[in-house]
C-alpha cells in the first residue's frame, strides 16, 4: 500500500524532461486526460482511480500489438466493477518496480504469458481494490459492506438506497488495509472480461500518435547509425573516419569493440555517413561458415553417438525391431529473422545529475534496466527506463538487449546530449537473434494392424538457452524449446526416445515467435506419412491415439467438423491437418489449399480451433490468430536467413520476403475454452500452420515436403 | 532552403535537396507518425500523400515534393477522424500499428481514387506490408468503406 505521493513522484518520472514522450492513452469522450491528476489516489500499485471515476490501470506487461494491454486491464476492471467506459491504461514504470520491489510482478512480454502468469494477481488487485472502496463507503455511512453493492464504479448501500461513486471514495480507501481473503468471480459471471471490447491502444494508433521507440524526441537529441561486424563475433579492427567526419550534420564517430557508430543531428546523416566509413573488421575466425557449415555442424550433431535423452519411454531400440513396418524421414528448416517493422532502438541519455535515462522498445523493461545498468556501470538507483510502443516484438526484443547495450556506448560519448539510435533495415537484418536452423530425424514403427508403437526422434538443433537463458539447460544441456512437440507428445505411443544434439554455431540464436515451432512441422508432417503407411485418414489416425478426454483431440475434432473435413473441398481445393498444443494452449488447424499446374501455390482458407482454458478477450484472440497465420505463412512460404562467408546474405524486404494482402487466406477461428487453466494465444496459433499447409500441399500434388521455406520445392503434380 | 507544405502549412527546410522526404518529416518537422521500415520502397510504413496520391517517403527526394500538397497522417483530417481512421477503429484493424499510419494513407488515397474497389482492386493497391497479419481486417475495413460510401472521390 502507498499514499498518493508516490503516485505523484510516478508522474513526475513518468513525464520527465519532456510532455513528448508520454504515453498518452485514448480517454473516452466526456473525461479528460489533464485536469485532476494530482488529486488522483493510486488505490493499489496496479490502478489509480481519478476523482471524476476515470480508472487508470497499470500495464507490466509490455504491448507489441498482440492486444495484452486490454486484456490485461479488462482483468483488473472486471473484479474492480469499475464503469470500463472510464478505464485507460499506462505502463508500469521500471524505475517504480524496483524501488518499490517488483511490485508489479514480471515485466517480461513472452511466451504467450501475459494474461496467464499474472491473471492471479491481477485479478486479486481489482477485486481487493473493490473490497476497499466498497469498505470507505460503508464506513463512511456507518453501515455494514455486506449491505452494499457495487455496479460500474458505483456503490449502493440497498437497504436506505444511498450511493457514493468510485471516484468519491478511493482516497479513503486507499488508506485502509488491504483485505487478506480476496475471493474471485466465477468467469461466468464476467462482465468485462470475456467480453470484445475495442482496444485501448487502437484510436490513438490509428492517428499516428503512439510513442514509438524510433519516435522518441527530446531537446536537443542527436541521431545515431551503426555499423555492427558483418560476421558475428568479430571485432572492429581498422576505421578510416575522415570522410564520414565531413559530412553534413555529423557530430561524432564512435568506435566500439564490435561496431562504429556515427552521431549526427539527423537520422539520415548519420546512416549516409556511416555508408561512408571505411571498416577494417577482424572477422575473427567465422568469416568462412557458409550454408554448407551449418548444415555439417547440424549432420554431425545428428549422427553423434550418446546424445543426452530429453525423453525415454520404453524400449525403441527392440519395438522398432519388432514393428510390422519401420518409416524414417528428415526434415530441416532455416534461420528466421524476426524482421520486426520498427527495427531495434535505443535512445539513451546520461544526465548531467549523473542519471542515465533510456527510452526504448522493449518486451522486458527489467532486463533493459539490468543491461543498462551492466553497460554504464551505474547502480539501478541511477537508471530510469521508459518502456515505448513496440512495432512489433515477436521475442527479438526481450532476451536480447543489445541495441540498449549500444545505445548506451554511443551516448556516453556525448555525455549531457540524449542520443536516439536505431538500426538501418539491413542491419537489422543481418544481427538477429534468429529462429534456429535444425536438421530432425524421425524413425517410428507400426504394427500389424497399423498401430503406432514405436517413435525415436534425433534433434539436432542450436540451443536458444545457451545464448539466452544458459541458466535454465536442463541436466545433459537439453534446451527444452529445441525438444518441444516431441518431449511432450500428445499420442499414445508405448515406446518412445529423444535425443538432442546441442551444436550451436557463431550464427546467434533467439526467441522467434513460439520457439521450437519447427518440431510441429516435422511431428505433425510425419505423423501425415505415418497415417498414409497405416492406410488411415490423418484424422481417424491422430484419433486413434488420443484419449478421448485429450485437449488436443477436442481442438482436432473441434476444428475437422468446422472445416466439412471428410466432406468434399471445392473443385482443385485439398486439405491438410495438424494438431500442437503450447504456450499453455491447445490447437488444431486445417489448411484449404490449392495448387496450380504451374506449380503456384494458393492458401485459401485456414480453420483453427483454440483450447486457452479462458478468454479473456475473444476479439483480441481472433486477431492474434489472424496474426500467427500471417506471420507463419511467411516463414512456410520463403523466408530464409543464410549464410556466406560468416554472414547472413539477407539485407532487406526485397530479398527476405513478407507475404502481401493478397495472400492472406480467409481465417476461422473457433475459440473453445474449457475451463479450468489458463493458456496463451500469442503463439499457439502458429504451431500447426506449417504442418496443416505441408499435409494440404501433399494432398495436392504427392509431394512430400521436408523442409522450408516451400518456394525451393518444385510443386508442379508428378 | 526547401519549400514544403505539409498538412496546410509552409515551412522552409535547410537540408540537402537529396535528403528523402520522410526524413525531413521525421527529423526535421517533428512528425514521427510516418514510419521508416526497410527505406526502399518496400513496406509502405512511409506512405504520404503527394497532391493525394500515396507515394513512398522514403525514397523520394525531398526536392522532388517541393511545391506539392504533402498530407500526413497527422494531417489527414482537420476535425476529428477521417472516415478511414473511424472504419480501422471499428473494425478493430492494427495490431502494433507501426504499419498503418502508412496502412491508412494508402487507403485513403485508393477509395479517394476508387470509391468501389474490388478485392483484385485492393489487392493491387494495398501493397504496404504488416508484419502483425492485420490483412483481413484492412480489406473488411475498405470494403465497409466502399459500402457505406464514406470517402469523398477526389476531383481529378
Amino acid at each position: 500500500m502507498t499514499t498518493a505521493v508516490s503516485r505523484r513522484e510516478f508522474l513526475k518520472v513518468s513525464a520527465a524532461a519532456s510532455g513528448a514522450f508520454v504515453l498518452e492513452f485514448w480517454f473516452p469522450a466526456g473525461s479528460s486526460a489533464a485536469g485532476s491528476a494530482d488529486t488522483a489516489t493510486e488505490v493499489n500499485a496496479w490502478m489509480v482511480i481519478h476523482p471524476d471515476d476515470r480508472v487508470v490501470i497499470r500495464i507490466a506487461r509490455s504491448e507489441m500489438g498482440q492486444g495484452s494491454f486490454t486484456a490485461l486491464a479488462q482483468l483488473v476492471a472486471e473484479e474492480l466493477d469499475c464503469d470500463w467506459g472510464k478505464v485507460s491504461g499506462e505502463f508500469a514504470s521500471p524505475n517504480e518496480h524496483f524501488r518499490r520491489n517488483r511490485i508489479w510482478g514480471s515485466m517480461l512480454t513472452g511466451g504467450s504469458r501475459g494474461i496467464r502468469t499474472s491473471q492471479d494477481y491481477l485479478r486479486k488487485a481489482g477485486a481487493s481494490a473493490r473490497m476497499m472502496l466498497v469498505m470507505a463507503a460503508a464506513t463512511r455511512w456507518g453501515v455494514p459492506p455486506s449491505e452494499c453493492t457495487v455496479q460500474a464504479g458505483v456503490i449502493t448501500h440497498r437497504p436506505s438506497g444511498r450511493r457514493l461513486r468510485y471516484g468519491e471514495v478511493a482516497a479513503a480507501a486507499a488508506l485502509l488495509p488491504a483485505p487478506a481473503e480476496v475471493p474471485l468471480k466465477d468467469p461466468r459471471d464476467w462482465k468485462i472480461a470475456g467480453k470484445p471490447v475495442h482496444r485501448l491502444d487502437i484510436p490513438d494508433k490509428v492517428l499516428g500518435k503512439p510513442v514509438f521507440g524510433v519516435d522518441v524526441s527530446l531537446p536537443g537529441m542527436l541521431h545515431a547509425a551503426i555499423a555492427q561486424c558483418p560476421v558475428f563475433g568479430g571485432k572492429v579492427a581498422h576505421v578510416d573516419a575522415s570522410l564520414a567526419q565531413s559530412l553534413r550534420g555529423v557530430k561524432q564517430v564512435v568506435r566500439a569493440d564490435d561496431f562504429v557508430a556515427v552521431v549526427a543531428d539527423s537520422w539520415w546523416r548519420a546512416n549516409e555517413a556511416v555508408k561512408a566509413l571505411k571498416i577494417r573488421w577482424d572477422e575473427g575466425g567465422n568469416g568462412h561458415v557458409d550454408n554448407a557449415g551449418i548444415a555439417a555442424m547440424l549432420r554431425e550433431g545428428l549422427e553423434a553417438k550418446d546424445l543426452p535423452q530429453a525423453r525415454k519411454v520404453g524400449e525403441v531400440g527392440s519395438a522398432l525391431a519388432g514393428a510390422a513396418k519401420v518409416l524414417q524421414a528428415e526434415y530441416h528448416s532455416p534461420y528466421i529473422n524476426h524482421a520486426t517493422l520498427e527495427p531495434q532502438t535505443c535512445t539513451a541519455w546520461f544526465r548531467p545529475d549523473g542519471f542515465l535515462e533510456i527510452w526504448t522498445s522493449t518486451q522486458d523493461g527489467e532486463a533493459s534496466m539490468q543491461a543498462a545498468a551492466s553497460a554504464s556501470g551505474l547502480p539501478l538507483e541511477k537508471i530510469e527506463v521508459h518502456k515505448m510502443m513496440l512495432g512489433g516484438g515477436f521475442g527479438r526484443r526481450g532476451g536480447p538487449q543489445d541495441f540498449v547495450r549500444q545505445g548506451i556506448v554511443i551516448a556516453r560519448a556525448v555525455p549531457g546530449t540524449p542520443v536516439k539510435l536505431m538500426w538501418s533495415r539491413s542491419e537489422d537484418m543481418q544481427h538477429g537473434f534468429y529462429r534456429p536452423a535444425s536438421l530432425v530425424s524421425m524413425k517410428a514403427g507400426l504394427d500389424a494392424q497399423g498401430r503406432l508403437v514405436a517413435w525415436h526422434t534425433r534433434v539436432a538443433c542450436p540451443s536458444i538457452l545457451q545464448v539466452l537463458r544458459p541458466q535454465l539447460l536442463a541436466k545433459g544441456g537439453i534446451d527444452f524449446t529445441a525438444v518441444r512437440s516431441f518431449d511432450d507428445m500428445p499420442y499414445e505411443v508405448p515406446h518412445q526416445q529423444v535425443d538432442y544434439a546441442r551444436r550451436n554455431g557463431h550464427v546467434p540464436v533467439g526467441f522467434w515467435r513460439a520457439p521450437g515451432q519447427q518440431n510441429a512441422f516435422y511431428r505433425e508432417c510425419f505423423m501425415d506419412e505415418l497415417a498414409e503407411a497405416a492406410g488411415q485418414d490423418p484424422v481417424v489416425f491422430r484419433q486413434s491415439l488420443l484419449a478421448p478426454d485429450n485437449k488436443e483431440r477436442r481442438v482436432l475434432e473441434a476444428v475437422v467438423h468446422a472445416a466439412g473435413w471428410g466432406q468434399p473441398a471445392a473443385a482443385g481445393v485439398f486439405r491438410g491437418v495438424a494438431l500442437a498444443a503450447g504456450f499453455g494452449s491447445y490447437t488444431a488447424m486445417v489448411a484449404e489449399v490449392s495448387v496450380s499446374p504451374k506449380g503456384e501455390l494458393k492458401v485459401h482458407r485456414i480453420v483453427v480451433a483454440i483450447d486457452s482454458g479462458y478468454v479473456v478477450n475473444p476479439d483480441t484472440c481472433r486477431a492474434q490468430a489472424e496474426s500467427n497465420v500471417l506471420f507463419g505463412l511467411g516463414s512456410v512460404l520463403y523466408q530464409e536467413n543464410n549464410l556466406k562467408n560468416g554472414r547472413i546474405v539477407e539485407t532487406n524486404f526485397n530479398n527476405f520476403r513478407l507475404p502481401q494482402i493478397s495472400e492472406m487466406p480467409k481465417v476461422e477461428t473457433l475459440l473453445v475454452p474449457s475451463g479450468g487453466f489458463w493458456g496463451g494465444h500469442g503463439e499457439p496459433a502458429i504451431l500447426p500452420l506449417a504442418p496443416a499447409i505441408c499435409n494440404a500441399v501433399h494432398a495436392a500434388t504427392g509431394k512430400r515436403i521436408r523442409s522450408l521455406p516451400l518456394k525451393h520445392h518444385d510443386l508442379r503434380p508428378a | 532552403m526547401i519549400k514544403l507544405i505539409v498538412n496546410g502549412e509552409t515551412h522552409s527546410v535547410d537540408v540537402e535537396p537529396e535528403m528523402p522526404l520522410l526524413w525531413v518529416l521525421r527529423d526535421h518537422l517533428g512528425l514521427p507518425g510516418t514510419k521508416y521500415g526497410c527505406g526502399i520502397s518496400q513496406c509502405g510504413a512511409c506512405t504520404v500523400h503527394l497532391d493525394g496520391e500515396a507515394v513512398r517517403s522514403c525514397t523520394l527526394p525531398v526536392s522532388a515534393a517541393q511545391g506539392k500538397r504533402i498530407t500526413t497522417i497527422e494531417g489527414l483530417s482537420r476535425d476529428g477522424l477521417h472516415p478511414v481512421q473511424k472504419a480501422w477503429i471499428e473494425h478493430e484493424v492494427p495490431q502494433c500499428g507501426y504499419c498503418q499510419t502508412g496502412m491508412i494513407m494508402t487507403a485513403t488515397a485508393l477509395l479517394e481514387r476508387n470509391p468501389h474497389p474490388n478485392d483484385d482492386q485492393i489487392d493491387q493497391a494495398m501493397t504496404n506490408l504488416c508484419r502483425c497479419g492485420t490483412y483481413a481486417r484492412v480489406r473488411k475495413a475498405i470494403h465497409a468503406l466502399a459500402e457505406a460510401g464514406a470517402v469523398t472521390p477526389r476531383k481529378s
